[in-house]
C-alpha cells in the first residue's frame, strides 16, 4: 500500500533520494488523499527531488501557507466575535497547532476551525457568532435537533462573507458515546496564547487527538491524526513527568486505552519514542495500523472489508445500537422520501 | 486502475485512470499528437480517476464518477458512454482547483505574430467557438478554456487542451475537418451535444510557447454588433470571477491581474453570428498593427 510510503517519506526523507518515478507518483497521490501533502512538503524542503516533483511540492508549501492564514485568520474572527460576550475560545487540533507555533502545525492541511467554549455558554456563543456573520449550513429540523441533543458541538456554522465553517465544540466526544471526557477540566486548564484565544495543554491535545482517531469515526484520514500525534510526542514526550501527567489525564478524560493505543501506534508506524510500559500490549493494534495503510497510489482506499469493519465500528462507539438504529431509519425515511 | 494514460497538455502534466477501457482509447486516439507521460520516467502533476459510482457500477449500468487528486463531491456521476467527456472535464478540475504556477483565467486565447487574444465571457459567450474557428483562420490556438497568466512576466501560456464544441457550433466549426480530428459525438450530456475537436498541428506542436497579450475581448454571441471599450477596474473585477485560483495565489495573483488589466485594452464585443465575430476581430487586430 501506497500509505507505507507517505509514513517512510515522512519519517526519513532521505529514503525518497530511492524513490521511482512510479513510487514518487503513488507517494504524491496517496499524500494529498490523506491530506499529508503540505506536512510531506515541509518535511522535504531544500532536498534535492526529481525536477518534475519539485513544484508539486512547492504548490503543496504554497496551499499550506495559505491554509494557515487563513485558520489563523479565522481564529482571530472568532476571538472578536466571542469577546463581548466574554467568551476565550479554546482552539482544537490544526488552528491550535498553528496559532501555537507547534511542530504538529507545520504544513498541516487545515480546514474547518473548530473550538472548544463551556458548555454553559453555548447560547451565548451561537449568539454572538450569529451576531457576526455566521449561519446555519444544516436547516433540517431532524439534523439541527439531533446536534442539539446528542453531539458534541452546536451544528456547523459558516460565515456568510468568508464561506468559511465554525465547529463550536463544548466538548470532544458525542454525548451518545461511552466514553465522557472531562472538558471543564480541558477548559480550566487551557493555555492562553496573550491573543484573545488560548489552546488545551499538550497532554489535552494529545487525548484529544487520540480520541478523535480512535473513539470518533471510522480511522478514514487517521495517518494525518497520527501523525499529529507523533508530533506533539517528539515535541513534548521528553519534558520531566509527562508521561505520567499523560497516564492521569487521560484516566481522567476516560480515553486511557485510546492514548495508549495511540501511542503504540504512532511508535510502530513513525517510530515514536515512549517509555517501554507504554508499549506493552497491543495484541489487537494490528488492524488499526492495517486500517492506517488502506490508501493506494492512485488515492483510493483499498481493503473494503476492513474498511466496513471500522465504519460500523464507528457507529457503535458512537450510540447505543438501539439508538443507532433509530438514527438510521429516520435518516433513510427522510433519503427516500418520494420529491415534491 | 485498470487502464490509465499519461498526457500532457501545456505545461501541465497528467495521468488519467479508467475502470474501463474505452475512455483510454478515445483519449489515447485523441491525444496522439501531444507529449506521452511516461510513468517509469515522470511524475505527473495530476491524477484524474474514472472510477464507478458504486462498485457493482463497473459492470450493471455503468456509471462514472470523476475522482483525482481534487474533485467534487455533489459533481453528478456520467453514463459510460459520455467517458470522454468525463476525462476532458476531470483533467478541467485539476487546473481549475488545482494549478498554482500562473493565474488560471477562464478564458480562450490565440496569437498572431508573437501577440496574444484573450477571449473570455460566460459559458455560452462563444469565446469556445470563435477561437476554434480562428484556430482554423490564420491563427495558432492557445486554448478554449483556460488561458494562464504568468506571474513574472505576464505572459500568456497555452492549454490547448481538446476542444469542446457544444450544440449549434459543432457544424459550425466542424464542417470541413477531417474525422481524424473529431472525437465523438456525445449527446444527452449535462450540457446538451458536444465534440471534442483536437487542435491544429502547429497549436499542439507550439503548447509551451508562450505570447505576450496584446488584447482583451470580452465576446457575446447573438447579439447586434457593437462594441464597447471596457475599463481596468471592470476587467480587474470580472477577470477574478473568471479565475478559480484568484484568491490561492495571494498578492502574486493580485499582481499579475492587475499589471494585465492596466497593461492589455479591453473591449466588449456583441456580435450576432460568427463570421461577423470573426471579421471583427480581424478589424481590430489590423487596427492594432
Amino acid at each position: 500500500m501506497s500509505a507505507r510510503l507517505i509514513v517512510a517519506a515522512l519519517v526519513d526523507p532521505a529514503a525518497c533520494g530511492a524513490f521511482s518515478a512510479r513510487q514518487w507518483t503513488a507517494l504524491l497521490t496517496a499524500a494529498r488523499a490523506e491530506r499529508l501533502l503540505g506536512t510531506l512538503a515541509l518535511r522535504l524542503d531544500g532536498m534535492a527531488v526529481p525536477a518534475d516533483v519539485a513544484p508539486i511540492l512547492a504548490d503543496a508549501r504554497l496551499d499550506a501557507r495559505r491554509e494557515r492564514r487563513q485558520a489563523l485568520w479565522e481564529a482571530d474572527r472568532a476571538v472578536a466575535a466571542l469577546a463581548p460576550v466574554g467568551i476565550v475560545p479554546v482552539l482544537l487540533k490544526g488552528s491550535a497547532f498553528a496559532a501555537a507555533g507547534m511542530l504538529a502545525g507545520q504544513g498541516r492541511a487545515i480546514g474547518d476551525l473548530d473550538i472548544l467554549v463551556p458548555r454553559d455558554r453555548l447560547d451565548d456563543a451561537e449568539a454572538a457568532l450569529r451576531a457576526a456573520g455566521w449561519e446555519w449550513v444544516k436547516p433540517d429540523p431532524y439534523d439541527d435537533a439531533y446536534y442539539r441533543r446528542w453531539m458534541h458541538e452546536l451544528p456547523p456554522l459558516i460565515h456568510a462573507g468568508r464561506d468559511r465553517m465554525i465547529d463550536v465544540h463544548h466538548t470532544i466526544l458525542p454525548l451518545t458515546a461511552r466514553r465522557r471526557p472531562d472538558a471543564a477540566a480541558m477548559l480550566a486548564d487551557a493555555v492562553s496564547l496573550g491573543t484573545g484565544a488560548a489552546v488545551p495543554r499538550i497532554d489535552d491535545m494529545l487525548c484529544h487527538a487520540a480520541a478523535h482517531l480512535l473513539a470518533d469515526g471510522d480511522m478514514a484520514g487517521g495517518l494525518r491524526n497520527l501523525w499529529d500525534i507523533h508530533c506533539l510526542i517528539v515535541e513534548h514526550g521528553g519534558a520531566a513527568g509527562f508521561w505520567p501527567a499523560l497516564a492521569a489525564r487521560a484516566a481522567r478524560h476516560q480515553l486511557g486505552a485510546p492514548v495508549r493505543r495511540a501511542v503504540r501506534l504512532a511508535h510502530r508506524l513513525f517510530g515514536t519514542a515512549a517509555p517501554a510500559d507504554w508499549l506493552r500490549g497491543g495484541m489487537l493494534d494490528g488492524p488499526f495500523a492495517a486500517r492506517l495503510f488502506c490508501r493506494e497510489g492512485w488515492g483510493l482506499e483499498a481493503r473494503p472489508v476492513l474498511r466496513l469493519g471500522f465504519y460500523l465500528r464507528s457507529h457503535l462507539l458512537r450510540m447505543p445500537p438501539a439508538m443507532l438504529a433509530r438514527h438510521l431509519w429516520t435518516k433513510w425515511r427522510k433519503d427516500h422520501r418520494p420529491a415534491g | 486502475m485498470r487502464h490509465a494514460i499519461g498526457l500532457a497538455v501545456g505545461p501541465a502534466t497528467f495521468r488519467v485512470g479508467s475502470a474501463w477501457r474505452a475512455p483510454i482509447d478515445q483519449l489515447r486516439r485523441l491525444y496522439a499528437g501531444y507529449p506521452a507521460v511516461d510513468p517509469d520516467r515522470q511524475v505527473p502533476d495530476f491524477t484524474v480517476r474514472l472510477q464507478p459510482a458504486r462498485p457493482w457500477r463497473r459492470f450493471v449500468r455503468p456509471s462514472i464518477f470523476i475522482g483525482g487528486d481534487h474533485w467534487l463531491a455533489e459533481a453528478a456521476p456520467m453514463a459510460l458512454a459520455h467517458g470522454l467527456l468525463a476525462a476532458e472535464m476531470g483533467m478541467n478540475l485539476q487546473m481549475a482547483l488545482g494549478w498554482r504556477r500562473h493565474l488560471l483565467l477562464h478564458a480562450a486565447s490565440v496569437e498572431r505574430d508573437g501577440r496574444a487574444i484573450v477571449l473570455t465571457g460566460e459559458s455560452g459567450s462563444g469565446k469556445s467557438t470563435l477561437a476554434a474557428q480562428l484556430g482554423e483562420r490564420g491563427w495558432r490556438l492557445m486554448g478554449d478554456e483556460f488561458a494562464l497568466l504568468d506571474l513574472a512576466n505576464g505572459m500568456v501560456h497555452p492549454f490547448p487542451r481538446l476542444v469542446s464544441l457544444k450544440n449549434r457550433s459543432i457544424d459550425v466549426v466542424t464542417a470541413d475537418l477531417p474525422p481524424g480530428r473529431l472525437g465523438p459525438r456525445l449527446d444527452g450530456t449535462a450540457k446538451g451535444s458536444i465534440r471534442h475537436l483536437v487542435p491544429a498541428p502547429d497549436a499542439i506542436a507550439r503548447m509551451r510557447e508562450p505570447a505576450m497579450p496584446a488584447l482583451l475581448l470580452f465576446p457575446r454571441f447573438g447579439f447586434a454588433a457593437a462594441r464597447r471599450i471596457v475599463e481596468p477596474g471592470e476587467a480587474f473585477v470580472r477577470l477574478t470571477e473568471a479565475s478559480t485560483n484568484y484568491v490561492a495565489l495571494g498578492e502574486a495573483g493580485f499582481g499579475a491581474l492587475t499589471r494585465f488589466v492596466t497593461r492589455v485594452p479591453a473591449l466588449a464585443l456583441d456580435y450576432p453570428d460568427g463570421d461577423a465575430a470573426i471579421a471583427a476581430v480581424e478589424a481590430l487586430w489590423a487596427g492594432m498593427a
